[in-house]
Formats: C-alpha cells, structure tokens, sequence
C-alpha cells in the first residue's frame, strides 16, 4: 500500500525531513513515556533499521522471508570480529558486517529464490534454523557458543595498536575516532545510519526497480509471460535487505559489543516480520513504527511488577485496587508477551494494513467529518497492492 | 546391526508424532487454505488435557495434620486422591491409566476447541494473504500458550504411563537376538501403533465416507465443490476440528514421552512445518511419509559414527533434508503443481 | 541540573517538561563528563536494587522462585517481617533500617535467558531506574554476558543460579560475584559419594548439552570420576532443547557402559532422565552391576518436573530447605511464611547474594562500587545456610558446602523430592584459582 500523500519528490523530500527531525529529537519527545534512555533509543534506531530493510523485500516483492535474522547475526558475529581483530572503530566494522552479510544473503537469496510462496519461507527459516544451531554449538570456536561473542583485552586489535591505543584498562568499548559508542553518542550514530537507511529506502520505493519489485509482488507470472526474468530483481531484493540487516547486527554490536546466538533463533525472525506487518507492510514509514512499538512495549510492559503496578493504581480504592492490580498483572511483567499476542492479533484481524492504515483511517474519517469531501482521491486510502 | 536396528525404532514413534502432528496441519492448508501458525498449540493443548484429567482424578482431599508442623509453622498437609478413598483399587487403577483415560475427554475438548478457532478466527482469514494467516495464527499460539503458563506454570509436569507400560520391552529376544540388546520401551511401541492406527483411521474416513470425499475433492478444486451446491463451509468447520483432535491426540499421547510444557507447541511448530513442506503441501500420505523419513534420519544423524564423520549434522539434518528434496523436488515429495505457491 | 544525574523513573518522567534536558542524560559509559564519584550514586532517600530474573522462556519458574527470595530479602532490608537470615547472619551490620540508612526499593527486568535480553533489561535497569547492583539470572551465558555488561557500566552483579566454572573462572570480573557452587565443586563433591556407592570399576557414559555449561561440566565431572579410577566410554553432545533424547539413549544400551552422567539442566535435564528411566536404564544390569543414572547438577524444580524418575539418582546442589542448621531454618520459616512452600536453592542463593552485597554496602560505608569490592573481597561470614564460607578474593567465587543429594525414594511431600546424602565440608571443593584462568581486572565506579 502506497501512503496517500502526494508522491512527488518535494513531498518526499519534507516527508524526510520530517522524518530527521523526529529522530534526532527522540531524546525530548520520548521523555514523557519514559522511553528517552539511551539503550532503549538505540533499540528504536537498530530495529528500525533492520524493518526498513525487511520491508524493501516482503512490503514490496512480497517474498516473505523467516530467515532475517540470521544475516542480523552474521552481521552481529563479522562486527565483532572486526573489533577483536581490527580494533573498536565502528566504520571498518560495518563496512565489512555488510559486505559478509550481503554475500551470505546471496547465497541463500540463490537458492532460495529458487521457490516462492510458503515453500521461499521455509527455505529460509531453513537456512536460518541451521546457522542458529551451528553457531550455538559447533562453531562455537567462531561463536563462543551460549556465553556470545565478546572484545577482550587479550585481542590483537591491530588499528588500535597502531595507533598506540592498545592497552585499555577500563571496559573495551568502541569509539569513533576517539568518541565513544555508547549512550547518547551511540544513539546519534545508529540514528544517523538509520536515516542513511531511510534515505535509500525512500529513494528505492520510486525508482523504476521499485515499481518493478512490486510488479512481481502483484504478479509474477504475467512479468515471466511478457518476458522478464523476475529473479535477478528479487535477488537484488534480497540482497538489499539483508545488508540492511547486517548493519542492523553491526550496529548491536557497535552500543554494546556482544554477538549472541539467539539473535539468529526463528523467533527473532519472527520478529521483524511482526514489526513490518504491524507498522504497515510495504509503506515507508510503517516498519519503523513497528519496531517502536514492539521495543517498547519489550522494554516497558516487561519491566512493570506488582510494586510497580500498585503505584500506579494507588488512587483506587482499596478492595478495587487489588482486582485491578491483579488482572492488569496478567499483561504485564511476566505476562507480557501475552499482550503481545493479543496486539498481534488485534492489529492483523482489524488492522491488516497496520498502524499507518489506522492512522489514514482516522485522518480520513476526520477530513469527512470536517465537510472537506472534494479531495476524495487524495484522502481515500488506496488498496493494498 | 542392533544399533541400526534401535535408530530405526526411535525413527518409528518420533517419525509417528511428526507425521500425525503434519497430517492435521496439512489437511488444514489442503482443504481450508489456511496457514495455521496455531497448530503446534493444539499439540499442547492436547497434552494440556492430559495434564487436567490427571489433576481432576487426582483431586486430593487436604486433611490438616495438627500435630505435625512444617518448618515454617503451619500444619502438615496430609493428601489423599478423593478417588482413592471413593472407589478403592479402582480409583488407584483410574489414576494410573489416566494418559489413555485423556484420549476420551481430549476427543471433545479439542472438537470444541477447533470448532470455536475455527468460527471465532480462522473463518474470517479464508480469503486474507497467507503472511497473514501465519500472524493471527502465530499471535494466536502465543496466546494460548501464555494462558497454559498462568495457570500451570512454566515447568514441565511430569505424567507417568500406566506402571506396566513404564520400562522397556526386549523386543529382541522375539527376533533372535540375545536378551537385552534390543530393548525399548513399551509406551513407545504403544505410542508407534497409536499413530499407525489414527493415521489409518483419518485416511479411512476420508476414502470411505462420502463426507470424506467431498472433502478430497475440496482439496482437488475448491471452486467447482462450491459451485456444485455444496456447503463447503460447514465441511471446513469440521475438518478443523478432524484436524485439531488429531493434533491433540497426538499430545495427549506424547505426554509420557515428553513432560508437557506450555513451551512444546512452538517447539514442535517449526519442524512440523518442515515436515509437511518436504512431504509435499496438501498432500496426506505426503505428510505421513515426510514425518517418518524424518524421524529415521534425525535418528540416524545421532549416531555417534556418523558425528565424528560430520559434526554437529544431528543439529541440522532435518533442515538440510528440506532444502535438498525442495530444491530437488519443488514441490515436496508428493506435492501438487499450484498449491501455496506465489 | 542535579536531578538528571542520577534519574530514577520518577526523575526522568518529571524531567521530561525541561526541553534539552534529554541531552544531559547521563549515559552508562561515557560518564566522566560529571563529576559524581560513582555511576547512580543515592541522592534521595532511597537506594535502587536491579532484580534481573527469566520470566519467560523455560527458567521463568526458577525465576518467579527468585523473585520472591528477594521480595522477601528486600523486606527484611527494610525492616519488615520477621528478619530472615539477618537474625543469623554472622558478622552482621545491618540493622533492619535500609542500607545506610536509605531504604532498599528494587526494579525488575526479563532476561529471558537470553543474552542479549538480559543485557538490554540490565542496561535499562541502570540508565534508566537508577539501579546500583544487579543480580539473579538462571544461566551461566547469562550470567557471564550481564556480570561484562556491569563491569563495563561501574555497577556491582551479585549472580544469581550459574553453575559454569567460567563465571568465576576466566570470564571472571572484579565487579562480579558469585555465590552459588560450580561444576568443579560438583565433580569434587560427588566422586567420593560415588565411589562409595558405586565402586572405583565404573564405565561411564556422558550425555552432555552441546554448549558451554554443558561442556564445562562434563569436563569437570570427567577429571573427578576418571581421578577415582572410572573409565569413560563415551561423552556425547546432545542440542540443547532436543526433547526427544531417545537416539542418544539408545546407544547407551549396549555400549558397554554402566553409568550414564547427564550433563544437562532444565527441560533437558526432565526429559532425557524421564527417557533413559523409561528406557530401562535404571533397572539394567551391566558387567555384572547395577546400571547407575548421575545428574550432576540437581535443582527441586527440575526434579519436581522429572517426577518418580528421580528415585535414587544421585546429584548435587547448592543448598535445600531440609538443612537444619539456624541460617537454612530462619529462611525457610520466612519463606513458607509468606509464600506457603519452601524456597528453592535458585531462591536461596538470591536471598544470600542481595544480604551479602547490603552488608558489604554498610560495612563499606558507601554505595561505591570499588569500595563494595573491597568490603566483599576475603569476607568470611557464616549464619547463611552453608555453614563458615568464604568470599575468595582472587575469583570472587564463595567457597562453602556443597550437598550431594539423591532422589527421594520415600517422598513425604511434594516439596520433599531430594535427600540430601552428605554436606561435603568446604575443603573438599576449594581449588587453586589459577587453575582456570581469567583476569579479574581492575573494579570500577563507572565515573
């Protein structure tokens, strides 16, 4: 589904700008919901990365993947090799994260490709479920197993040793030429690779090989009846969203050099295809709303406990406070993911074009209410492709 | 030879738990259209009844024991089934059979359960793309396992088999083998035969009943059933709830074999997946097949002669089956031209 | 400004009316623009505890178990209650007021036993609630990649349940510490019980999760039996959450062996003991021996999962509710008190780890972590359940009495699974701490 406004390229561009500036402002507007902590911002910028990328394949071949998550990995395991080998410089390390991971992405894309529909997926949960394991246990010895990847002291690191800062008394952290990657810092950095992303999102989706990714999405096999081989399209695709995700990994690894082997596992899969869908599959903005709301609602509904629960309900009276505290118990804290579950749910049976279609629904309904109705066409959300 | 011989018969149950587990699943995607993400928790909800039989049997009376304290100061409990000092021996011999005991109260649960998945939910998806399908579903499973987890925990709870079934059988003393070199356990064998009979059960049903047939042509071609006056609706209902009784037999079952957790539909959910995709989609004896081939060769994987030669392969022999026979055969072993694709 | 420094969740919710302010959010690593002596040094009235258990996944039981011990221990803290182990905890500072004279208030975070889970619900923790030490955990992966995360970040970890010899080995850390037993306590403690049991003429056979607890443990438990004379056949690596174990076991059968050691925790641990006794191992009669099932590393949560299948299978554990001595019984009182049944050993080391860190604090004088390090480092304390134990500073390991306990034949309870056959004294297990290497490094504030 195309966003309703003018797709003009002066649009575009404020649409951009709007969007930078909503990024770099996350740490003051994010404050009043609590979620303005570096850490959590990072998650945003990396995650939504990692959507956006998703997005270029699934929102527009329609090719829908379960194997993302191992070129996160990938990504994640080269990142921090590079730190161990090279040094804690983030550049060389997302150079080469993406370079691995778009190889690595080849290479399944190839044979994957090779299938479509339900069969393309299990491929690549295949492929997925096969790194996952593999790195949780045998190669371990590139891995390190359960325990994750990590800088230590003891690693060559040769850039940083060149440049006479080897010796590191206090925690390894990475640094941008002197500038450390971590807080506020490492959150600008991801956020500027975002918008980087963005950008290159935004310009693929109105390109010719954009509108030709989608043609395949609507229909494949009239494209191969007039005589276009689709693959090498989707392949491209594919590629392309898995450099992403290896800049995703990369970036993990840049706020907090650790690669663990459960960032490969098919639930993490899961994962961003549930923050594409629920953002808006195919729009622009869409993914990286998802993965918001999916961090989020990780980070903050996980955290409530009953203290917790009883401060906030404390204005109640007594006998109604405990029900309440009781039942809201159930959603939160541990029971979060059941609130996932249920968002899921919600979201896809009344919502399958996610939060970007509920917005334009509502924007719509509120433009009709206003007696606006001239502008139909440009109000009317257009259907799914 | 009688290690070959041993892989095998671990082949056999494991290969009999995928295989009716995939054989619901794909009678789903066959005749409803349907990716169902939620089939795994049918699995689970399925050995969760087993677990409620044996808690309802089990009901204990609690008499306080004044006299004797526990550490922090209440009195002892002292615990009787209700069962026990109702019925006697009966009661002792109910609650020891009470996995098969399960079957008969899992048979109607688990039609109740599928009929109300199936026209709360999954009705309205019918005509939705597939990524959407797997999402509701998949939001769906992680439902239901979280409210399993509220209400039984997140350890596992352990079931026993009747205790004449509990050790193993040396089943190779029948064959001419020396005492004790092929041994395993009978629930094991009664979980093999258990599978052969459903799986035969579910093939009859639909070879024989006219109900059967109209189904097998709704997996054929959906449109010209539908257009033959047919009420393919109502069938669709029904064989959602075929589909969940066999899933949840299958975890009634199982659950001596595996403590349930409410954790063990999704574990199971991706290798059935992978087990009806290698069978081919919307293929029965497809699915059957695919569940036994795989169980033999996981068990083979395991060997400790064939890891030193290829290690780590147990780890991912099941995976690299499917890409193989998908990228050899692309539609699954015995699948149709057209089905899931695109 | 000062606010901003040191923001708990309070602070940084009314903070958000300041525009800008979001800038000076002090960041866990780059710190030392400020000039706080340490990172989340207490300005109010209150100090804030990081509680980071699994509450979902497979160890969320294990984990609601820990929570509770430090609901209760935080209470105790406080003043409240009937006082716990702090009635019996030798020496002892605190006084039942808070720590300091600052009440202890604690945030809760889900690792989900997972990594990168755990270090993200950490790090929310410190940046984002303030907290000044983190504790708990159910797994040794956690456990080494949240004690780097507080190292690197200038907060104390006080482990939870981790078994691996590498949390105090050589993924030690000067601001991490350890109060629950290791695999090499393990094989140390129960050799000399086996031996006893089973004779000095065993084959053994290891199934063992193919990661590296798994792989630490087989190693450990390998050296003590094959010390005692035992031969090992085999040692096999099985996937970890493999539910169905059976092509392993069934190789077990004839392969000559008459022990089968499973290394394996959790799930793992209920199903491939659940399989191997089904498979008749625990009946079989091999070399003219009774075949013998071990389980190294033995929770009651588990057992209670594996069921009848425990009977007579001997393990190790940290510490169960049966001990009789003043700390154990002082615990359990508290603990059945207010949850109804016994705590666990998950929920006892918990317990322990967040008095001990509470007394280090008060004894230290400060909150500041290298002070804290100090006050812990060599500290011999006794009264908590494991009789005199002590907190080694050359690993930050506490070496204490480990229990070698065998299934219940005879429960008379639900919670009464485990017998507990014999406290190894402390000596048994203690070993050199270069045997396994690791670098402490030098403790840091964070500032």
């Amino acid at each position: 589904m195309t966003t309703n406004t003018r797709e003009t390229p002066q649009g575009d561009m404020v649409r951009f700008g709007l969007f930078t500036v909503v990024i770099l402002a996350m740490p003051i507007w994010l404050m009043p919901f609590g979620a303005a902590y570096p850490d959590l911002m990072q998650k945003f910028a990396i995650y939504g990365l990692f959507a956006i990328g998703f997005n270029i394949l699934f929102g527009l071949t329609g090719y829908l993947s379960f194997g993302h998550a191992a070129f996160l990995g990938v990504g994640s395991y080269t990142a921090v090799w590079s730190f161990k080998l090279l040094g804690m410089n983030p550049i060389p390390a997302l150079l080469l994260a993406v370079v691995m991971s778009g190889a690595f992405a080849w290479l399944i894309g190839f044979i994957s490709l090779r299938r479509t529909g339900i069969y393309f997926s299990i491929l690549t949960l295949a492929f997925a479920q096969m790194s996952y394991n593999l790195a949780y246990s045998v190669l371990t010895p590139i891995t390190n197993g359960e325990t994750g990847l990590r800088v230590l002291n003891s690693d060559p690191r040769v850039l940083d040793h060149m440049m006479g800062a080897g010796e590191v008394d206090g925690p390894l952290v990475t640094n941008l030429f002197g500038m450390e990657m971590s807080g506020l810092p490492g959150f600008y950095f991801c956020a500027v690779w975002l918008l980087i992303g963005m950008y290159i999102s935004f310009r693929i989706f109105r390109s010719p090989f954009g509108l030709m990714l989608r043609a395949i999405k609507t229909n494949q096999t009239r494209l191969n009846y007039t005589g276009i081989s689709t693959r090498p399209y989707a392949q491209t695709a594919f590629v392309i969203s898995g450099m992403y995700a290896g800049l995703a990994g990369a970036l993990l690894c840049v706020t907090d050099p650790l690669a663990g082997a459960e960032r490969m596992q098919w639930t993490a899969s899961g994962e961003v295809v549930l923050m594409t869908i629920l953002g808006g599959a195919g729009t622009l903005l869409g993914p990286m709303l998802g993965a918001g709301i999916i961090k989020y609602s990780e980070n903050i509904f996980s955290a409530f406990n009953e203290q917790a629960l009883h401060e906030i309900f404390a204005f109640l009276p007594d006998g109604i406070e405990a029900a309440v505290v009781s039942v809201a118990g159930l959603f939160v804290g541990e029971g979060w993911h059941l609130t996932l579950g249920l968002l899921f749910m919600l979201i896809v049976i009344f919502l399958p074009g996610g939060v970007i279609e509920g917005g334009q629904r509502i924007s719509a309904a509120v433009t009709r209410l206003r007696g606006g109705g001239s502008g139909g066409s440009s109000t009317q959300p257009q259907p799914a492709e | 030879m009688d290690a070959i011989l041993l892989q095998i018969l671990n082949g056999l149950d494991k290969g009999g738990a995928y295989a009716l587990i995939a054989l619901g699943l794909t009678l789903v995607f066959g005749t409803l259209g349907v990716v169902n993400f939620a089939h795994g928790a049918l699995f689970m909800l399925g050995a969760f009844c087993a677990v409620s039989v044996n808690q309802f049997i089990g009901l204990e009376q609690v008499r306080l024991d004044p006299d004797n304290l526990t550490p922090w100061g209440t009195p002892v409990e002292i615990r009787e089934p209700y069962i026990v000092s109702w019925l006697g021996d009966t009661g002792h011999l109910l609650l020891d059979y009470s996995v098969p005991v399960s079957i008969l109260a899992a048979i109607p649960v688990m039609i109740l359960i599928g009929f109300i998945m199936e026209r709360g939910l999954i009705q309205f998806f019918y005509k939705r793309p597939h990524a959407e399908q797997i999402l509701v579903t998949f939001g769906l499973a992680i439902v239901l396992q979280e409210i399993i987890k509220t209400w039984f925990g997140a350890n596992p709870l352990p079931q026993s088999p009747p205790d004449a079934m509990r050790t193993a059988a040396d089943i190779g003393v029948l064959v001419g083998f020396d005492p004790g070199q092929i041994v395993y356990p009978y629930w094991r064998l009664i979980y093999f035969l258990f599978s052969a009979l459903v799986i035969g059960g579910v093939f009859a049903f639909l070879q024989l009943t006219t109900f059967g047939m109209v189904v097998r042509a709704g997996m054929a071609d959906r449109e010209t059933v539908g257009l033959l006056g047919i009420d393919i609706e109502k069938r669709f209902t029904l064989v959602f709830g075929l589909a969940a009784v066999v899933a949840g037999l299958a975890g009634v079952m199982y659950t001596p074999i595996l403590p349930p957790d409410y954790h063990m539909g999704m574990d199971f959910l991706v290798l059935s997946f992978v087990v009806v995709v290698v069978g081919g989609m919307g293929s029965l004896p497809g699915a059957v097949a695919a569940g036994f081939l795989l169980g033999i060769l996981q068990s083979f994987a395991s060997m400790t002669e064939v890891k030193s030669i290829l290690p780590g392969i147990d780890q991912i022999i099941i995976y690299l089956v499917a890409v193989v026979i998908l990228l050899v055969r692309p539609r699954g072993l015995m699948g149709r031209k057209g089905v899931m694709e695109g | 400004m000062v606010d901003f420094l040191t923001p708990s969740r309070r602070g940084v919710l009314k903070g958000g009316a300041a525009v800008g302010a979001g800038l000076a959010m002090p960041t866990i690593f780059s710190s030392q623009a400020w000039s706080a002596e340490y990172l989340n040094k207490p300005t109010g009235d209150t100090v804030t505890f990081g509680f980071n258990v699994p509450q979902t996944g497979a160890y969320a039981d294990e984990g609601a178990d820990e929570l509770r011990a430090y609901q209760l221990a935080v209470k105790h803290l406080n003043g409240e209650g009937d006082g716990g182990m702090l009635n019996t905890m030798k020496p002892l500072v605190l006084s039942g007021n808070g720590v300091l004279g600052k009440k202890v208030s604690f945030v809760t975070g889900d690792t989900q036993t997972k990594s990168d889970a755990a270090r993200a619900s950490a790090k929310r923790m410190i940046e984002k609630d303030g907290a000044l030490m983190i504790t708990g955990g159910s797994s040794s992966g956690v456990a080494i990649a949240v004690q780097s995360l507080c190292q690197e970040a200038g907060v104390i970890f006080m482990a939870g349940l981790t078994h691996s010899n590498d949390t105090t080995g050589k993924d030690k850390r000067r601001n991490g510490f350890r109060h629950f037993f290791n695999a090499y306590m393990s094989g140390a403690a129960l050799a000399p019980v086996l031996k006893s049991n089973y004779g000095a003429d065993r084959k053994a056979y290891h199934l063992t999760a193919d990661y590296t607890w798994g792989w630490t443990q087989e190693e450990s438990i390998k050296n003590s039996t094959e010390a005692l004379g035992w031969e090992t056949v085999n040692a096999v690596r099985t996937p970890l959450g493999a539910g169905d174990f059976s092509q392993y076991i069934t190789p077990v059968l004839n392969s000559g062996a008459d022990v089968l050691i499973l290394n394996h925790y959790g799930k793992d641990m209920v199903n491939s003991l659940t399989q191997a006794v089904q498979f008749g191992l625990r009946d079989k009669q091999v070399n003219g021996k009774d075949f013998a099932i071990v389980v190294p590393l033995y929770s009651r949560l588990m057992a209670q999962g594996a069921g009848e299948n425990v009977k007579g299978i001997f393990g190790s554990t940290n510490w169960h509710w049966s001990l009789q001595d003043e700390g154990s019984k002082a615990f359990v009182k508290s603990f059945g008190a207010e949850y109804g049944f016994p705590p666990s050993q998950a929920a006892h080391t918990c317990y322990v780890q967040a008095l001990l860190y509470a007394d280090a604090c008060e004894r230290a004088g400060t909150f500041m972590p290298c002070g804290v390090v100090d006050a812990l480092e060599d500290h011999e304390f006794d009264g908590m359940g494991n009789g005199p134990t002590l907190y080694r500073g050359a690993d930050h390991q506490c070496f204490k009495k480990v229990l070698v306990v065998k299934g219940n034949e005879n429960p008379s309870s639900q919670f009464d699974l485990l017998e507990v056959v014999q406290e190894v004294p402390a000596e048994q297990v203690t070993y050199d701490p270069a045997i396994f290497g690791g670098e402490l490094g030098e403790c840091n504030n964070g500032a």
